[in-house]
């Protein structure tokens, strides 16, 4: 039984230690790769090395005659096997066009690394040898990789039934775009490219299905994001009831959002574990992973801005291309439009027009990687509003500040949605002072003067994001597929410990502990009373999963509020022993205390056994304390901060070196510093990646060049700097407790503060743009064509 | 098949290998001891990072056959006498995970670092670390958990 002390303690926005942490650092962590269950037979895909080719044969009888296989089959010998293609579930217009994208390929590949055939064998190593076995006749096609040669004249089409390889075109126009700009002092016009990154979550995708032929029914461990939209879409997919499908995210190694989506392997592992009535196993090389899993961004914007002579914003112009890749994967075409709110930034003005293109290419295709369309969007402004203060002739912080939204709540942005709570000019102040903003002009200045070789720069990222997936109005409004509310259930046990069950599916993020934190204050219960399950379709049926930095402001409200449920029922209970009526109560810290007369008490645990034992309940009550509630938000939250950025560029060497960078993110009230520090930390670490190393690229045929570890670079601790961090509270109005998300914000705001750093460095030589990801090559020509090409 | 006789956490296996099978899959699929993971084939993550005679090695980069002999540590093996290792302290006290799937490679590179050097900089666990890979932590964490790992150590009389 809990002690009057530890009870009182109040866990929300204070520091306690994660209850994941235990298993994962003794080796003890239940990965997908390391469940076994008797009879499992291993899966191996036969991936095109083409990007586009007509399949002309199979032959796949020296493959079924090696050791240990069991059986090998064509994407023709499946045919049936698929009750429907891999999902979609963002349609953002009506007349998109959507290719079928089956689990293996029937007739025709139209990117390297798409599934042609699949072996089983009993041993992973016999199913890869077999399946190096298996010999594949191709008539290979041109391929068209890149964006802008996917929409010249004659380009290979990469689906042969559509006039061209657009996708589809969005729009979205507010204000008179055409007189903001007609009136302008000054246009700024910029073209930017967002590199195609690959998300290299650490842990590989792995899936094992479980059938139980005698019931019909399947349970599925995967390395997923989103166990419970699995299901469903699992289901419709291979042609099984939903009931008959479990579906369990165990521990799983990273998401980033390329465990966000419905995977050929999954619905294959499906099919196979039908049809062969045996578990099948499939774990993916890491080599796999980059042709077979999500690659994202991927864009080529153009953005105008029209101001007046002082800088101030009037119109805003956005007009982008995205690779979509060779299919439309699950949310794909509805990644720009979730920048598209975001192209005006934490600015405000009269008008704005955006359109996003959709584009076809024979590449992997590509999907929500951290941030999803918003780290685009906030490169572009936040790049352009530099531009504008350079032609204006002001200080890149002066500029910001003459267009910020006023503080306040439910501002209404120029890019169409009102902000939940906005207060840029406080944040930007506090950032401007921790860094010492005068003295890095001065030092700048001073290395500018004495000719040094090693040239400072800094650079502003003034970001607001959204996030918190979100209002399902909302999103019917955008086409999207699926709802944006998020269920928990909180049950109290006879012994006076809770269980909360949550439809959000942590990989990494702390659920356990956060979700621990906020159950213990609401509750009045030790925070190790509180045990967290999720992730598993029939331990939490309702969940809408986690993607979109939606958790705390979705799911952990949920957890808040049924948790709120509880005490309003124990509140009734407690009445009833103490022969009180429920207004006559108080509840402080897990006790609820007759008003004026505190010694007659009852505790939650007191009552939690009264509504086990059910001997004495009030009329009507129901037994047991347990409620459920289902949150589904008002509105998106809108976190935003100052993210500067200071870099030394070696003028000899063109290297980029980040010496000092500051993010002050504003994520409205804190459940647990340590862990959002520690989002922020990743979350930057991966937009600096983004800035200096990280690309990948495509040969002309479709084989992608960057096809490792070794040549795509993953930074290490060796790569990043230190980060300091610091934050103010501008509480959200869209949920009870004031949260607003914070996995993506570090990852959106990065980009362009390294960026604009790097360019403020070299822009007394007159360098005004230089393309991302900075490596030194591309810098050193830079400095080299301003000195006057002195290659 | 080769036979192979080794140590792993202190306990001695005899077994029949494939020449072919790696030190990791040997950990994982023969001994069961899952804590080591695979996270590349191009020995760039450090995943699988482990102990051999008490230097670390990625043992996806090795035979099982080689390790005839040799006394291995894997991550299952860190803790003794029922209490953890100073560096899985430190990373539980200072956030140094998130998804922990890194986790066992890093803490095994961090143990062999400080053995080399008991008293590193920050600088030096940046560099000592750069053959591991962590996509979650942005590796600050990771940093400021060996540095205090260090000192702990460094402070325990006839600390490891």
């Amino acid at each position: 039984m809990a002690t009057a002390e530890k009870t009182a303690t109040r866990y929300v926005g204070g520091g306690v230690l994660r209850k994941e942490d235990p298993t994962l650092l003794t080796g003890q962590g239940t990965f997908v790769e390391s469940i076994t269950v008797p009879g499992m037979l291993h899966a191996a895909f036969v991936r095109s090395p083409y990007g586009s080719a007509e399949i002309t044969g199979v032959d796949t009888s020296a493959a079924s005659a090696a050791p240990g296989v069991v059986a090998v089959f064509s994407g023709e010998d499946l045919a049936d096997e698929w009750a429907a293609g891999l999902p979609m579930a963002w349609p953002v217009t009506d007349d998109i066009r959507i290719p079928d994208h089956w689990p293996v390929a029937k007739d025709t590949v139209r990117h390297v690394g798409e599934a042609v055939a699949v072996v089983v064998a009993g041993t992973r190593a016999q199913a890869a040898d077999a399946a190096e076995l298996v010999v594949v006749d191709y008539d290979e096609r041109p391929a068209v990789v890149d964006i802008e040669s996917a929409r010249a004249d004659g380009a290979p089409k990469v689906h042969e039934q559509y006039e061209n390889n657009d996708s589809y075109t969005w729009t979205l126009t507010n204000g008179d775009v055409d007189a903001a700009f007609a009136k302008a002092d000054v246009i700024v016009k910029e073209r930017y490219t967002q590199p195609r990154l690959i998300p290299n979550a650490i842990e590989p995708r792995a899936v094992l299905v479980r059938p139980t032929p005698a019931a019909s029914d399947y349970t599925v461990w995967s390395t997923t994001q989103i166990p419970h939209i699995a299901k469903v879409l699992f289901a419709l997919t291979a042609g099984i009831p939903e009931s008959k499908v479990r579906v369990i995210a165990p521990d799983v190694g990273g998401g980033f959002g390329s465990k966000l989506n419905i995977y050929a392997e999954e619905i294959a592992c499906l099919v196979l574990a039908r049809r062969l009535g045996a578990p099948i196993k499939w774990v993916a090389a890491r080599s796999e992973d980059y042709v077979a899993t999500i690659h994202g961004r991927d864009q080529i914007q153009h953005i105008e801005l029209a101001a007046d002579a002082e800088g101030k914003i009037l119109g805003y112009r956005a007009n982008i291309f995205a690779n979509m890749g060779a299919y439309l994967q699950l949310v794909a075409p509805g990644v720009p439009l979730l920048g598209a709110f975001l192209f005006c930034g934490t600015y405000g003005g009269e008008a704005y027009h955006f359109e996003c293109t959709g584009v076809f290419t024979n590449t992997t295709p590509t999907d929500a990687y951290r941030g999803a369309g918003r780290p685009e969007a906030t490169f572009a402004i936040e790049r352009a509003i530099d531009t504008l203060a350079r032609e204006i002739g002001v200080d890149p912080a002066e500029i910001r500040r003459r267009n910020f939204l006023p503080k306040g709540e439910m501002v209404q942005s120029p890019g169409g949605l009102a902000f939940d709570s906005t207060d840029y000019e406080a944040n930007l102040d506090r950032a401007l002072e921790i860094l010492d903003y005068d003295a890095v002009r001065a030092e700048q200045a001073a290395r500018r003067s004495s000719g040094s070789s090693r040239l400072l720069g800094v650079g502003f990222s003034t970001y607001v994001e959204m996030c918190g997936l979100a209002p399902s109005q909302v999103l019917g409004s955008l086409n999207y597929g699926a709802g944006g509310w998020d269920a928990a259930t909180v049950r109290m046990l006879p012994t006076g410990q809770a269980e909360v069950v949550t439809g959000t599916s942590p990989h990494g993020q702390g659920h356990v502990t956060a979700w621990s934190q906020i159950a213990a204050d609401a509750l009045g219960v030790p925070y190790e009373d509180v045990l967290v399950l999720h992730g598993d379709t029939q331990v939490a049926p309702h969940g809408m999963n986690t993607y979109g930095s939606r958790s705390l402001s979705v799911g952990g409200i949920a957890v808040h509020n049924a948790c709120g449920r509880v005490v309003d029922k124990a509140r009734r209970i407690a009445a009833h022993l103490l022969e009180v009526s429920p207004e006559d109560l108080e509840f402080e810290a897990g006790t609820f205390s007759v008003k004026g007369v505190p010694d007659r008490t009852k505790t939650i645990q007191e009552v939690a056994y009264a509504a086990w034992t059910a001997h004495a309940l009030p009329e009507g009550e129901e037994p047991g304390l347990t409620a459920h509630h289902v949150f589904d938000p008002p509105n998106f939250t809108f976190p935003f901060g100052t993210h500067i950025c200071v870099v030394e560029i070696d003028t000899e060497t063109g290297e980029v070196e980040i010496v000092r960078y500051l993010a002050v993110d504003d994520c409205g009230n804190v459940v647990n510093p340590q862990i959002v520090d520690g989002q922020v930390h990743g979350g930057v670490a991966q937009g600096i990646a983004a800035a200096l190393f990280e690309e990948a690229s495509y040969a002309e045929d479709g084989t992608l060049e960057t096809s490792s570890m070794l040549n795509y670079l993953v930074p290490s601790a060796a790569e990043m700097p230190a980060f300091e961090l610091d934050r103010t509270v501008t509480p959200s109005n869209s949920n009870p407790m004031g949260v607003k998300g914070i996995g993506e914000a570090g990852t959106i705001a990065s980009t362009p503060a390294v960026a604009n750093a790097a360019i403020d460095a070299l822009s007394h030589l007159g360098i005004t743009d230089l393309e991302i990801p900075l490596t030194p090559l591309r810098v050193w020509s830079a400095i080299q064509d301003a000195k006057g090409g002195a290659t | 098949m080769t036979r192979i006789s080794l140590s792993v956490n202190g306990v001695a296996h005899d077994a029949e290998v494939e020449p072919r099978t790696l030190l990791v899959y040997f950990l994982r699929e023969q001994l069961g001891l899952t804590g080591t993971h695979v996270g590349c084939d191009t020995s760039s993550c450090g995943a699988c990072t482990v102990l051999v005679d008490g230097r670390s090695v990625k043992s996806c980069t090795m035979l099982a056959a080689q390790a005839d002999g040799a006394e291995i540590t894997t991550v299952e093996g860190l803790a003794a006498n029922g209490s953890w290792h100073p560096l899985q302290t430190a990373f539980h006290e200072q956030h140094g995970l998130q998804c922990g799937f890194c986790t066992p490679g890093m803490l095994m590179a961090s143990v062999s670092l400080l053995a080399e050097d008991p008293d590193p900089t920050a600088e030096q666990i940046r560099h000592g670390l750069e053959g591991n890979l962590c996509r979650c932590t942005g590796y600050q964490n990771i940093v400021t958990a060996v540095l205090a790992a260090a000192e702990e150590m460094r402070s325990a009389p006839g600390g490891r």
